[in-house]
């Protein structure tokens, strides 16, 4: 994975609460076999007014011309709720966003970020207020993610210090892969399963 | 010091901690299905790294899966079949336990695994699948992960993981014959939220919870994860243990004895303290219908749909006000003033035997309107036997439902069968998502038995009222 630097882009508004997966990639696109070029489907039901997708919904928040290119998502509550599909994030990376803002994520989808270079950012209620306000007073307004020091800045003065776990924040600063990092582990894991082993032997009958 | 369940849980599985790293937990048991493994399998082959314990795994085909007999023998979606054939492939060459659409173990993993003893108390596991909460039944950690965590999980049988935080659901008291455990769920969902359970491993407990059949305690942890947290977990007892006696991959012999007197170790300690503790009164829980696009979004049958101005959050009056449009609702109607198009009796919270018994009694001697299609789906080949050699099928095909072949079917529609934009279902599944069921397709979930209530009126209706 790359490593996860400090950016300064558009940042696009989806004031919406609950957003699931089933609406970040619809079901029909599920049946892929790669990981590979999802982006395209992001959104679907919203964002075309078609099925086959050809036509773009004038309507659909992130189909502004002002919002081309973002690469940061402001967003309401509970985002990424639903199933475990990690197509969700796979298209919202191949889309092009590095960063989603919103006061909560759920649970898989928020571990999904992580292996896939999107940093979710978790931000008061208030702070989603404010960061929201710039963008409708001034859309294709950028702002700047800064992992190192946790923390979302903009041009109109806010400056948001967000937490985030320290080995989260390590891998995907490093772009480490977590299969190899627990693979430098094997000698622990073999000590463990055949404690595990004696332990519960019928889990091995 | 006491201990939660969980937390008992956890400790037995924890392996290791690299300083400024993610705990590793053990993974005692992985399951499978086509939609999330492909990409996993595939990551371990660019690696060249080998599956750590492939008797960890046991994996079926249900999420493509379509339930027209005929359709099953040349799948019509020519890329559904290809993930099909990458699955069979995988599982072949990794020597993995697959059943596949030619098994009569067939069915939806959720569904499959319990009926074969697969996981037992105290486990830990995982599926790439959200709805792998299910099996907290059994008093196991099950949780769902992403697809790079399956292939995590294969390479090295372990998953970095942080300690969750506890939540205890105490449900006192005990349902009216009318309820189910597919009410508790959407009850408690609809009390603290889709997002109340995030950061939480949640146990439920109490009088109403103990009462519960296996089946019903796997329909509540079912939707665990649809109030957001990670797990569901219900105590082992004895209705635990005689569930699993005997089943194909339960523990034989001495062992049995072995794991029995350690299951017992498991439940939560008296004194054990929860982060958060949640009370309901089971008496209060009625038949729920949701009415909106999320299930939180739920109200008791006999209610009428809100309006944003009900809602004190902003999200929730925004949220509200956009599920009236797509679901083509007014605020004040009454859920049983609603007509359906469609009834869905099925997925991996809702199609277990008896679930098709109590939708049965129900639906014994009605007549679908000819304006509503009705599908019956069991979970397994082993329950649609079961539910034939009780003759179920017959009454629903002399009702005028479709009596079909096991498999996810309409709760996510990528296999052939869903909802025409606009049309309106009454469905046993887990979520209301905006075009779950298809795109434009507006869902209501129920329990069972106000499914079939429903598809022989052609509206919600209360069945508390039927027998008056």
């Amino acid at each position: 994975m790359e490593k996860y630097v400090k950016h300064t882009s558009v940042a696009a508004l989806m004031n919406r609460s609950n957003v699931d997966t089933d609406q970040i990639i619809a079901k029909q696109f599920l049946k892929k076999v790669e990981r590979t070029g999802f982006g395209v489907h992001l959104f679907h039901d919203w964002r075309y007014l078609d099925d086959a997708g050809t036509q773009s919904n004038p309507d659909f928040e992130l189909n502004k011309p002002v919002f081309a290119g973002a690469k940061i998502l402001v967003t309401g509550d509970n985002f990424g709720c639903g199933s475990s599909r990690e197509h969700a994030p796979w298209a919202i990376a191949d889309y092009g966003f590095s960063a989603i803002i919103s006061t909560s994520f759920a649970d898989i989808f928020y571990n999904n970020c992580f292996k896939n270079g999107i940093l979710p950012i978790v931000v008061s209620t208030d702070e989603l207020k404010s960061l929201m306000a710039e963008i409708e007073a001034n859309e294709g307004v950028a702002f700047t993610v800064d992992l190192e020091n946790q923390s979302v800045s903009t041009p109109g003065g806010i400056n948001i210090e967000f937490e985030i776990d320290g080995f989260r924040k390590r891998n995907l600063l490093e772009g480490l892969d977590d299969i190899g990092l627990t693979l430098q582990h094997t000698d622990k894991i073999d000590v463990y399963e055949k404690k595990h082993q004696q332990q519960f032997p019928w889990l091995w009958a | 010091m006491a201990k939660t369940m969980y937390e008992k849980i956890w400790d037995t599985h924890f392996v290791h901690q690299e300083p400024g790293q993610a705990p590793l937990m053990y993974v005692d048991r992985h399951l499978m299905h086509e939609v999330t493994s492909p990409q996993a399998f595939e990551g371990l082959k660019i690696a060249n790294r080998p599956i750590r314990n492939r008797h960890s795994i046991l994996a079926t085909l249900d999420h493509c899966v379509p339930t027209k007999l005929a359709d099953r023998i040349n799948l019509p979606d020519p890329i559904g079949a290809k993930q099909v054939a990458t699955m069979v492939n995988n599982c072949e060459e990794h020597g993995l336990v697959l059943y596949d659409m030619q098994s009569k173990n067939n069915g939806i993993i959720h569904v499959v695994v319990p009926e074969h003893g697969f996981v037992h108390p105290g486990m830990t596991t995982v599926c790439g699948d959200s709805h792998t909460a299910t099996h907290g039944a059994f008093g196991a950690l099950a949780f769902g992960i992403g697809t790079s965590e399956v292939e995590h999980v294969m390479a090295t049988q372990c998953l970095p993981q942080s300690k969750s935080k506890t939540m205890l659901v105490r449900v006192n008291g005990s349902l009216s014959k009318y309820s189910t455990a597919k009410d508790i769920a959407l009850a408690i969902i609809g009390q603290i939220g889709t997002a109340g359970g995030n950061g939480y491993v949640i146990e439920y407990a109490g009088e109403a919870i103990e009462a519960l059949s296996m089946q019903g305690r796997m329909t509540l942890c079912n939707m665990a994860i649809e109030s957001g947290a990670r797990a569901g977990l219900v105590a082992p007892d004895e209705k635990t243990y005689a569930f699993l006696e005997g089943k194909e991959f339960a523990p034989k012999g001495e062992q049995w004895d072995q794991a029995l007197a350690y299951w017992k170790t498991l439940p939560s300690d008296a004194d054990a303290q929860f982060d958060r503790v949640i009370e309901l009164r089971a008496e209060d829980i009625a038949p729920q219908v949701t009415w909106g696009t999320s299930p939180e979004q739920v109200i008791p049958v006999d209610k009428t749909v809100p309006a944003p101005s009900d809602f004190e959050q902003e999200g929730k009056q925004l949220a509200c006000a956009s599920a009236l449009e797509y679901m083509g609702l007014e605020a004040g109607t009454k859920l049983t003033d609603i007509d359906v198009d469609y009834v869905f009796l099925g997925s991996c919270t809702n199609s277990r035997i008896e679930d098709f018994r109590a939708a049965a009694e129900v639906a014994k001697g009605t007549s679908v309107p000819e304006r509503v299609t009705a599908i019956a789906v069991p979970g397994s080949y082993q329950v649609k036997e079961q539910a034939e050699s009780e003759g179920l099928d017959k009454i629903f095909i002399n009702a005028g439902w479709e009596w079909r072949e096991p498999g996810c079917s309409m709760c996510l529609a990528m296999n052939g069968d869903q909802l025409k934009p606009g049309q309106r279902c009454a469905s046993t599944s887990n979520r209301n998502f905006e075009g779950r069921q298809g795109k434009g397709g507006r869902t209501h979930l129920l329990s069972p038995a106000m499914a079939a209530a429903t598809a022989a009126a052609g509206r919600f209706v209360d069945i508390r009222e039927l027998e008056a």
